[in-house]
């Protein structure tokens, strides 16, 4: 790794303002995506500000229609709890199934979120079910959040603070992991309630996370697994890699929805 | 360098650490732990896998100075003595390890498992060592080693 100077931040503003006063500034959150990074030399900053120390940023708020989840909460911990589990089990399984349980113990939802890869799990979560990212400037509605590879709504120095999820009627996630690492070869959360009927798929398309409209239409006139038989996803922005081809990852997107449904209606 | 307070085996120690030095690191080349090893340096192997704060990390994946106020378990801390603990005597009645280069972070690994779930199944064993990769047993006896670990642990017959 290249040298780079250590803070740690213990509030939101103090977090804001040693990012800006440093020369290429990158937050650090629980690092499971930073670190390696930092190891391969894909970045090299000249300073990371630790959030692990920011009071207020991990921990679990349930009101009665939403959940919110500090952006620092590890995905071990959204897994095991028990609201969660209770009002949106699907976000819970989701994130039992990330990476590994000492990947789980480390990683949070806002660091995941933030970094948006396209084989991430949560992105499918936060846009499947709707969800409201919140950062210390503003609210970000999750169709506007996700920008493409990489890349989100997010300016430079904002920092995500949490995401608020309105508790669905029912929703389920079906996940491909890639055998060795884990991440999402594809996956897809399908969601009915507050915010219509949702499908986002991620692992797949080259640009991240992004909705299914001819499925989300089908399924509001019928929700069931039969609803979306022989509904087809052009290939042409899947990813192509070693592991799966385009074809492939676009198939994999019928049948993965058709079992998010029956999980969702389990 | 900062300096950190970092309880490690239950002794505390007071150390200045560059602002880069990995945990794995300072365990190693610091404070000369090296039941700690490094298989990939990637986040992949988990033969690094060590408790902080009673959770199950790759110390690869973590700077050091992120431990200040937290408590660090190795491999080292887990006999009493001669003692082996309940999880260590298990592998090796149950020939949990050929080489035994991934064996200190299976260990860890599997303790921070039966301390959650008192009862794992084969399953969920196997699940749970899904950061944990071994090139010599095939996991087969680690999976019985574990699962026999976790009864002594909770004090049933094994
Ligand atoms: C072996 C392994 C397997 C994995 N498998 C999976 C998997 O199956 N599915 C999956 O989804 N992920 C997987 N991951 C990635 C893991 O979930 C990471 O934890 C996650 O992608 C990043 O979260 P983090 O808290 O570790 O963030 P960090 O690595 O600390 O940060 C990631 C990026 O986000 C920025 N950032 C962090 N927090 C904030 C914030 N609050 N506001 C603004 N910017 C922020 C950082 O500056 C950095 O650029 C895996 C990782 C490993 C090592
Ligand atoms: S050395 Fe840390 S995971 Fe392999
Ligand atoms: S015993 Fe050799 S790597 Fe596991």
């Amino acid at each position: 790794m290249t040298p780079f100077k250590m803070h740690r931040a213990k509030n939101l503003g103090e977090a804001a303002g040693l990012f800006k006063a440093a020369e290429e500034g990158r937050f650090l959150a629980g690092g499971q995506t930073l670190i390696p990074v930092l190891k391969q030399r894909l970045a090299s900053p000249s300073d990371l500000v630790a959030l692990s120390g920011v009071a207020g940023l991990a921990g679990i708020k349930v009101e009665p229609s939403r959940i919110t989840v500090g952006a620092m909460t590890r995905h071990a911990d959204v897994a095991a709890s028990a609201d969660v589990r209770r009002l949106i089990p699907a976000l819970a399984e989701l994130a039992g199934g990330i990476g590994d349980p000492h990947v789980r113990n480390r990683g949070t939802m806002g660091g995941s979120v933030a970094n948006n890869d396209p084989a991430a799990d949560y992105p499918a979560a936060v846009l499947g079910l709707g969800a409201t990212v919140v950062t210390d400037r503003r609210r970000i509605s999750a169709d506007d959040y996700f920008q493409g590879l990489f890349t989100t709504a997010l300016a430079d120095g904002e920092i995500v603070t949490g995401l608020e999820f309105p508790v669905p009627e029912r929703a389920g996630y079906v996940k491909m992991p890639h055998p060795a690492s884990r991440y999402c070869l594809v996956a897809v959360m399908v969601a009915k309630g507050q915010t219509g009927v949702r499908v986002a798929v991620t692992g797949a398309g080259q640009a991240g996370v992004f909705r299914v409209p001819s499925m989300e239409a089908a399924l509001a006139k019928s929700f069931s697994a039969d609803a979306i038989v022989g509904l087809k996803v052009p290939s042409d922005n899947m990813m192509t890699d070693i592991h799966a081809g385009a074809d492939y990852r676009a198939h994999l997107i019928g049948v993965l929805a058709r079992r998010a449904v029956a999980k969702a209606l389990a | 360098m900062p300096v950190i307070t970092v309880s490690v085996n239950r002794a505390t120690q007071t150390v200045d650490v560059p602002d880069n030095m990995l945990l794995s690191s300072l365990l190693r080349d610091v404070l000369r732990l090296t039941g700690t090893h490094i298989g990939c340096d990637t986040s992949q192997c988990g033969a690094c896998t060590v408790h902080v704060d009673g959770r199950s990390v790759k110390s690869c994946t973590m700077l050091a100075v992120e431990t200040d106020g937290l408590a660090v378990m190795t491999i080292e801390g887990l006999a009493e003595g001669d003692k082996l603990h309940p999880m260590q005597a298990a592998f090796r009645d149950h020939h949990g390890l050929q080489c035994g280069f991934c064996t200190p972070g299976m260990i860890m690994a599997a303790v921070a498992l039966a301390e959650h779930n008192p009862a794992p199944t084969e399953a969920e064993v196997r699940e749970g060592l899904e950061g944990n990769l071994c090139r010599c047993t095939g996991y087969q006896n680690i999976v019985e080693a574990i699962m026999s670990g976790a009864r002594t642990m909770h004090g049933a017959r094994s």
